[in-house]
């Protein structure tokens, strides 16, 4: 046997709750320059998927990048000529998915951009893009806007349908809270900031708080029954099942917002004007099509199907590649996204997947692949 | 008698006579977490020492089996198929994987003993 997944590069950095995960027998492997907890001892990836999509999973997301953008005018402003979405139309304490743009329309990164009020914006980027993000932000954005690393601040999010039973315990307010809303509270004389979204398909919060105060945080969440550790490898599990999009898996500068099925983060306003980076490529692309789209794939039987693995048409040939895949403990079976050809990405589309020298049927699914549970009213 | 010998790949080969039995350890299970899914070489094939016999898979990765003898497969544990999780439940008992009709004794030599493979495994 030879697991090839195991190899930790030297000189990772350190998350604030690190030595915590040590201490709750956290597995730790190298993730995106982090040394971050796969699992833990006693649950594992199976155990930590479906306690997360019955109870309550407490996560570790530190790694991310937390910045603010601010201005002496509103940040929206700059900020929409390097993203397809509205920014000015976003509300204060409202927050929205959208895509760093390159100028061929390429995704640099996804992230997650809060208002807190007409000077200032909070943006939540990958582990992995941090750096290139930051710099391409500062080149794009011009002087009067300043983008601010919030280095003193760590992430936790707290997934599952009993999330909100345990935070409105400690934050009335967690309960009155609707999907992709975000609002400052304070705790123990510390400011935090919590939003309720998520990366896993259920209902949750995203916590951002002070670095140090994480550790108390996090073992304060870790005293309800409810509520346990989940590691890296489930939260892959559960975003794929949810048909969420891993940057650099299924999202890469190469790939336009339109060819990655992401066209609702484009609104009206910026469909009709323009105006971003590669708006006449995106904007074409909306109207006219694209060669490729991302799909759901369902492969049948029990064999999972990964990342890499190239998809064929029923007369064998070659028309996509699979950009995410695995085994879906919630769906027990495998589950997978990837790009096809854009006249084969119908709902339902018989396909083939090539496994190990041997072409095995698959179909085109809808995404999510569970049905998500997210606070919308 | 029984004895066991195993794979530095941690495969792990049950010798009864002429026939072994070929498992995962358990070293390997705890290492590789929740099975979901195991492809068994067919009935009849014949392995060389050191082939790809299979691929044993978890929620995140795939991992090759490779056969810690030459020999050919009489025998394959088809209920694996409805229950992959036998390999981390029971990976010496209901999670062996397939036996080999071993084609060659010599090559036995290669592999290590239980006391030499707990060693090795200590020092990973």
């Amino acid at each position: 046997m030879n697991n090839a997944a195991q190899q930790v590069p030297p000189a990772l950095q350190k998350t604030p709750l690190w030595s915590l995960h040590k201490e709750l027998g956290g597995k730790m492997i190298g993730f995106a320059g982090y040394d971050m907890p796969v699992q833990y001892d006693g649950m594992g990836v199976l155990k930590e998927h479906l306690h997360t999509r019955t109870h309550a999973g407490l996560f570790d997301v530190s790694h991310m990048g937390q910045c603010l953008l601010t201005g002496a005018v509103d940040p929206a402003l700059a900020l929409e000529k390097i993203v397809p979405s509205s920014m000015t139309g976003l509300e204060p304490e409202k927050m929205r998915y959208t895509v760093l743009l390159n100028d061929n329309g390429g995704i640099i990164d996804d992230l997650m951009v809060t208002r807190w009020d007409d000077k200032t914006l909070l943006l939540i980027v990958n582990a992995g893009c941090k750096e290139k993000d930051f710099a391409y932000i500062n080149k794009k954005i011009g002087s009067q806007v300043k983008l601010q690393y919030l280095a003193d601040r760590a992430l936790l999010a707290l997934q599952g349908p009993q999330a909100e039973k345990v935070l409105s315990l400690l934050f009335p307010i967690a309960s009155a809270m609707k999907f992709m809303t975000t609002t400052k509270v304070i705790y123990d004389g510390h400011e935090l900031y919590l939003s309720r979204s998520g990366y896993t398909g259920e209902d949750g919060y995203e916590i951002s708080v002070p670095v140090t105060f994480a550790v108390a945080f996090a073992k304060k969440l870790l005293e309800y029954g409810e509520v346990k550790l989940i590691g890296l490898g489930a939260r892959d599990s559960l975003r794929l099942e949810a048909g969420l999009c891993l940057y650099g898996h299924d999202l890469d500068e190469e790939t336009t917002p339109i060819e990655a099925n992401l066209k609702w983060v484009i609104q009206k306003r910026r469909r009709e004007e323009g105006g971003f980076c590669g708006a006449e490529k995106i904007l074409g692309q909306l109207e006219k099509g694209t060669s490729r789209l991302r799909v759901g794939i369902k492969p049948e039987g029990k064999a999972p199907v990964r990342e890499g693995t190239e998809i064929l048409s029923l007369d064998g040939r070659k028309v996509g590649v699979i950009t995410s895949g695995g085994f879906g403990p919630t769906v027990d079976g495998p589950v997978a996204m990837g790009y096809v050809e854009s006249a084969l990405a119908h709902e339902g589309t018989k396909l083939q997947v090539m496994l190990r020298g041997t072409a095995r049927p698959c179909e085109v699914a809808a995404l999510p692949f569970i049905k998500p549970n997210y606070k919308r009213d | 008698m029984t004895k066991t010998l195993f794979s530095d790949d941690h495969e792990y080969i049950r010798l009864e006579g002429a026939v072994g039995t070929i498992g995962i350890s358990d070293y390997a299970q705890n290492a590789l977490g929740d099975v979901v899914y195991v492809e068994l070489p067919k009935v009849g094939a014949k392995l060389a020492q050191g082939d790809q016999a299979g691929v044993v898979e978890s929620v995140k990765s795939a991992s090759e089996i490779y056969s810690p003898v030459s020999g050919e497969v009489v025998e394959v544990n088809a209920a694996l198929a409805n229950d992959p999780a036998q390999v981390n439940q029971d990976p010496f008992g209901k999670g062996w994987f397939y036996k080999v009709k071993i084609s060659n004794d010599t090559e036995l030599q290669k592999l290590k003993d239980e006391t030499a493979y707990n060693k090795y495994v200590q020092g990973l």
